[in-house]
């Protein structure tokens, strides 16, 4: 099987015989580079290199443009988000380096790796060292499954979903190593409420794919782009787009969720002590997670590579990308940051029963309409979606009720009559 | 088929090398490029700049995050039990009683969490 698939592994796109090879991934990504690489290298059954060792170049070749996409991609997203919120806020934001503040990200790297590296005396000095490494690594194989044109991801993984949230799931490992082994009391507390966010948020994240993976019948995200032929999964799927998408953004420890790096309170939390290049490896961390969580709301809600146009896939791809990273600084601009009890009853009382109600109303649909579901469904999806959110919005009521707050042992510290202060967080953090 | 699996995770163990190289690489330019001038007063901890408040570093946290863990465990593994469910759903022998099946399942833990949020483990006190 290896040997026949490398044979055709060579041929031109339009070949493959619906083999999914990860070395397809370079000769479909750039077909002329990757093809006469595969040809030079005598990629026959008979004579040449060993077939690993094709294997091995053309792996490491897509590996370095996966690699790549996070190393290159993530200075200009952060100077993407820089200008759009000055735009936000009526500034022009960074334009002195080069022109438009195009160079701003190559000034920034230089200026990061030119920073002393400060090892704080009292930290946990090997986990200190190695929890970027644990953070940014995991990001980066999260981009293995991404299919970013027809037959080309990385690795075309049958647990594509699930490897994904694993792998993002195992970068917060990263966050708490960084926080514990600072051993800074504000790093700790950022790295406590990053867990206890992930933890909140993890359910509804993962419930809300679900109904994406009863559609589609599989979890490979390759065949979940070609299962949304018809119409993009958001029409299907409005409820667990909604709720996906806020998941996603306290995942990502974005903005109104960012309570674990409150710069106000905790000095940006769990990297406190982290500066020069560990700090810079962090940051390419969230950032590369931004844009591959971004890649990922396009493949499994938006038909990811599919347009309607023919214009390559990995056009469409980072063009719907683009759009939901916007969405995401515009997100981040516009709403404040929540403490951190809102948020965690947002995730359990609110996104966790609306993604149970999603599973079951798409199961439903899927029982009722075995074959396709039919176009008629999208509106009424779309107002059923909208109804659940409303309905569970009045149901949980927008304020909190007036109550006393009363500590044992304590004198009652204040009531939450109007223009009164209330002290919300008590008895640590 | 054999033959693929591997593969696709050679890829994957190809891509983990070429982070792990990318990260340290990084590591090993700063090396080389930043400057070094330890004090004393840059190894303590960064607290706002005043000199750090008495006591560890690693202090204790509020018994409210275990609880939290508690609830997580409990809905993660539902959620490993969905996906084989929501996988095999379109397969060629749907049943409705597969869907029932679920229904009664998670109605038992959804009670699990009505139940939580009565007894006021949802509350962040």
């Amino acid at each position: 099987m290896a040997v026949s698939a490398l044979a055709t592994g060579c041929q031109p796109p339009g070949f493959f015989d619906g083999q999914n090879l990860w070395h397809e991934w370079v000769v479909n990504f750039f077909p002329r580079i990757g093809d006469s690489i595969c040809r030079g290298m005598g990629g026959h059954a008979d004579g040449g290199p060993p077939n690993w060792l094709i294997y091995l170049v053309l792996g490491f070749l897509g590996s370095l443009i996966v690699v790549n996409i996070a190393a290159l991609g993530v200075p200009f997203v952060v100077l993407l988000e820089r200008k759009l919120l000055g735009r936000f806020q009526n500034r022009i934001g960074p334009n002195r380096v080069g022109p438009f503040g195009l160079l701003q990200p190559v000034a920034d790297a230089l200026k990061l790796m030119t920073k002393e590296d400060i090892t704080p005396a009292a930290a946990d000095k090997i986990v200190f060292a190695l929890a970027p490494l644990a953070f940014a690594i995991p990001i980066i194989l999260m981009f293995a499954p991404i299919p970013w044109a027809d037959h080309a991801s990385l690795a075309n993984l049958d647990i594509g979903i699930l490897w994904v949230i694993a792998v993002t799931t195992a970068a917060e490992a990263g966050i708490f190593m960084a926080g514990w082994s600072s051993n800074n009391k504000y790093s700790l507390f950022g790295a406590m409420r990053a867990v206890a966010l992930l933890v909140s948020y993890e359910i509804p994240l993962v419930l809300s794919l679900l109904g994406v993976v009863l559609l589609a019948g599989t979890l490979n995200l390759s065949e979940i782009v070609l299962d949304q032929r018809f119409a993009p999964n958001i029409l299907w799927q409005p409820l667990g787009f909604f709720v996906f998408i806020i998941a996603v953004s306290a995942e990502l420890n974005r903005a109104p969720f960012d309570q674990l790096e409150a710069e106000s309170e905790l000095v940006s939390g769990f990297h406190t002590e982290y500066s020069g290049m560990k700090w810079a490896m962090v940051q390419l961390g969230e950032y590369a997670a931004l844009i591959g969580f971004s890649a990922i709301i396009a493949t499994l809600f938006l038909s990811g590579w599919k347009g309607p146009l023919w214009i390559p896939g990995y056009i469409w791809l980072v063009t719907k990308m683009a759009f939901i990273l916007c969405a995401f600084i515009w997100v981040r601009a516009t709403i404040p940051r929540m403490r951190i009890d809102q948020i965690m009853a947002f995730g359990w009382k609110f996104l966790l029963p609306l993604s149970i109600i999603n599973i079951f109303a798409t199961a439903a649909e899927v029982i009722a309409f075995p074959d396709a579901l039919p176009y008629w469904l999208i509106p009424i999806n779309i107002a059923f979606a909208g109804a659940c959110v409303v309905g569970m919005a009045k149901l949980l009521g927008f304020q909190p009720k007036t109550r006393k707050i009363v500590i044992p042992g304590r004198p009652v510290i204040g009531d939450d009559t109007p223009g009164r202060i209330v002290p919300l967080m008590r008895g640590g953090n | 088929m054999t033959g693929e699996y591997f593969t696709d995770y050679t890829a994957v163990l190809v891509a983990t090398i070429a982070g792990a190289v990318m990260v340290l690489s990084g590591f090993l330019a700063a090396m080389v490029v930043s400057p070094r001038a330890r004090s004393a007063m840059k190894d303590i901890p960064y607290e706002c700049g005043v000199v750090p408040f008495p006591g560890r570093g690693w202090t204790q946290t509020h018994i409210r995050y275990y609880l939290f863990a508690i609830l997580f465990l409990v809905f993660d593994v539902e959620a490993v039990f969905l996906f084989p469910w929501a996988v095999i759903f379109l397969g060629p022998e749907v049943a409705s009683a597969v869907f029932y099946e679920m229904l009664v399942f998670m109605g038992i833990l959804f009670f699990g969490l009505i139940y939580a949020w009565k007894k006021g483990v949802l509350e962040w006190r």
